[in-house]
């Protein structure tokens, strides 16, 4: 039979990096390609830009905290951010279905606007496609950026033994929070999307003058993508304390309810910070300072006890790897 | 109350070190427990706790995953029935990603076929309503725990006349799958962790034949880290004294009696099958549910008889589920164990569903190789 996508091919997780290498960098390899960085990082002139570009087909279009218009602008905003970029110029494509409500699609707009001025960013070129009834799901944004490079050197391959991780929130809000409107799981609180641009936070720790190993927004695949693949690019163990992992009451809950991790739940802005132990504090004390990053938790520290691996420490003594998500994770979640 | 209460006080670290104490202060002898359920097998694996008990303590994975144990004929069958004209095949959680002898309705969904994973099998009204021209078959799986949804779903079927929806039955029962492994005679098993969700459902009591026959305490636990902990410490007690009876340390949601509506439900729609064949295990009499003759115009493998096939398929020789599942064997003690057999490509039972034991020991399971942190 011949080969198919499948949906796990998208998950984020482990076949989403088996189609990417073996069969995209097979076609498109080049050298800035292949350093597999949130964006890619290229001189022009004398300066130095990050450049990328994400598509958002989330399902439903609407969530509590966020819709996919403000998704699509602090995804690429993010990415961006995590290359210590400023984000300066983006491109947006819609493809809409035909039938799509006009009010609908203006509220999405309204809400990219306003994501906008958060970081300072502005669509300078765009596009329109209206597809036939099935052609797609209601409403499918693009969008590509580039930013400009303030602080140089972030890689997932500077990971060394000494460093410390911080997460800037808490961890899985934006999984959750789909998956229980997909589903319509009834929660009684409040539980929203951490959807946020993180250039404001970044700014402020590169103008603190901390030093940052790693930077990424744990996306797709969650923390334990991230940590994996850190992990794994840079040859090293990270050993996280699982009492430290910053997660909410209501995530802990659909976690337990439908048999997830919340370390595996995408999260929309929230990052990944790796740097020395002695700059630790100070990033603590910087982020604190914004809405979006308050909830921030120094979570564990690189070794080298299990090379390319992840370890999470119980509070009871008992360790385990935690290992890169597989399969079908949530469909459709960015 | 939160749902997180129900978690939290269940994890914490101050009466899990307790526990573990008072399990390395009394255990005296080697004790083989078999969890019976593929939740336990994840509870002791995920949470680590083998590692924090003594290593008298031994946990053998038992057969209580209701996808690992689903012999290939029977997936084959699911993919048959959804690869048929005007059919949507409606199933739980991990069957989609099984493979049968050929595909999987996870390749078969990418081919175009519509195929539904539910978390609710009561989904399957709503999109028979909907699908009036399509058949929609619901492959039932599970233990006793989730026949009682079927049976749900087979009554609201029948109250709104719907005559396009089949079931396909897979309904296992636990007490005759423990009766087989113990029965062989070379089961090294000493005592036993009773299933949580079933024991809601049936009771306690339908383990004590076993707890008599064979000189087992069994002791029915919740889910939780401190449940499971507490559950080993009440069997090294029995084992002290001498005895050999069922306990209830899931109090809080199992009685002796159980559930006397789900299982009134459940006897109105569903008889015994005389025999059911268990992947790794071979054929149990008596092991399993099918639809009662009067619902035969829902049942799926009458209605469909001409598409399913028939062939019994067993699993690679190399495989040693079996052996794993009567506690003579470890995951790790198998040659195709990460390497020819890994969840994405499973070749045997244990491998097949995130509840296996293998699949429990390759995601979380490889720090507890002896040594491995020198």
């Amino acid at each position: 039979m011949s080969k198919k996508i499948l949906l796990s091919h998208g998950g984020g997780g482990e076949e989403t990096q088996s189609l990417i290498k073996e069969l995209f960098f097979k076609h498109f390899e080049n050298e800035i390609l292949l350093r597999m960085e949130d964006a890619a990082s290229l001189v022009m002139g004398s300066t130095k830009i990050a450049f990328t570009t994400d598509s958002f087909v989330v399902s439903p279009l609407f969530f509590k905290g966020g819709n996919i218009g403000k998704l699509a602008i602090a995804g690429t905003v993010n990415d961006l951010s995590m290359m210590g970029a400023k984000p300066k110029y983006l491109t947006c494509s819609f493809m809409i279905e035909e039938g799509f409500e006009y009010a609908k699609l203006e509220e999405i707009v309204i809400s990219m606007r306003d994501e906008m001025a958060k970081s300072g960013v502005k669509i300078v070129a765009g596009d329109t496609k209206v597809v036939p009834r099935g052609g797609v799901d209601g409403l499918f944004i693009n969008t590509a950026g580039i930013g400009e490079i303030q602080y140089e050197g972030i890689s997932a391959h500077n990971l060394t033994q000494g460093d410390v991780i911080i997460v800037s929130n808490e961890v899985g809000n934006h999984g959750a929070c789909i998956l229980a409107t997909r589903e319509e799981i009834e929660l009684e609180s409040d539980l929203q999307t951490d959807c946020a641009s993180l250039w404001k936070p970044v700014e402020a720790l590169i103008n603190a003058g901390v030093k940052i190993h790693a930077l990424r927004d744990a996306t797709r695949g969650g923390l334990s993508a991230v940590l994996n693949e850190w992990a794994e690019t840079s040859k090293v163990c990270i050993e996280v304390d699982e009492a430290k992992i910053p997660v909410a009451q209501e995530v802990k809950g659909v976690c337990e309810l439908l048999g997830f991790e919340p370390y595996e739940f995408a999260n929309e802005g929230t990052m990944v910070i790796c740097l020395p132990e002695s700059e630790a504090q100070k990033a603590i004390d910087v982020l604190q300072r914004f809405p979006e990053s308050a909830k921030c938790a120094l979570i564990g520290k690189v070794t080298t006890a299990f090379t390319c691996k992840v370890v999470l420490h119980t509070p009871w003594g008992s360790e385990r790897f935690l290992e890169p998500p597989k399969g079908e994770l949530l469909p459709r979640i960015c | 109350m939160s749902e997180v209460d129900l978690i939290e006080g269940f994890r914490d670290p101050v009466h899990m070190k307790a526990l573990a104490a008072l399990i390395k202060k009394e255990c005296k002898s080697k004790i083989n427990i078999m969890e019976v359920c593929g939740g336990h097998t994840h509870t002791i694996m995920k949470f680590g706790l083998s590692q924090i008990l003594p290593e008298l303590i031994e946990f053998v994975h038992g057969p209580g995953c209701p996808v690992c144990i689903m012999p290939k004929e029977r997936i084959d069958h699911a993919i048959a029935l959804a690869s048929m004209p005007n059919t949507i095949l409606a199933t739980l959680g991990d069957m989609i990603r099984v493979p049968g002898s050929k595909t999987s309705l996870q390749k078969l969904r990418a081919e175009g076929k519509d195929i539904r994973s539910l978390y609710s099998p009561l989904d399957v009204i709503k999109i028979a309503q909907e699908n009036p021209d399509k058949n929609v078959v619901f492959f039932a799986i599970g233990f006793e725990t989730t026949t009682p949804m079927s049976a749900v779903l087979m009554q609201h079927a029948i109250e709104n006349k719907l005559t396009n929806v089949f079931f396909h039955i897979n309904h296992v029962t636990v007490p005759e799958a423990v009766e087989a492994i113990m029965s062989s005679g070379d089961a090294l098993i000493d005592a036993f962790l009773g299933p949580s969700h079933v024991s809601v459902i049936t009771g306690y009591k339908i383990y004590e034949p076993i707890a008599e026959k064979y000189h087992t305490p069994i002791v029915v636990a919740g889910f939780e880290p401190t449940d499971v902990m507490e559950s080993v410490l009440r069997i090294v007690r029995q084992v002290n004294a001498g005895k050999s009876v069922v306990d209830n340390e899931y109090a809080r949601a199992v009685s002796r009696e159980g559930n006397l509506k789900a299982q009134a439900l459940v006897n109105t729609y569903f008889e015994k099958r005389s025999h059911f064949r268990w992947r790794g295990i071979g054929d149990i009499p008596n092991s399993a549910l099918k639809l009662r003759a009067e619902y035969a115009a829902f049942d799926a493998e009458i209605v469909f008889d001409d598409v399913l096939p028939k062939t019994e398929l067993n699993d690679h020789k190399l495989c040693i589920c079996g052996d794993i599942l009567k506690g003579r064997a470890k995951p790790f003690d198998c040659k195709v164990f990460g390497k020819a057999c890994t969840p994405t490509n499973p070749m045997g039972s244990c491998m097949v569903s995130s509840e296996g034991a293998c699949s429990a020991y390759f995601k979380y399971g490889k720090l507890n190789l002896k040594g491995a942190r020198a």
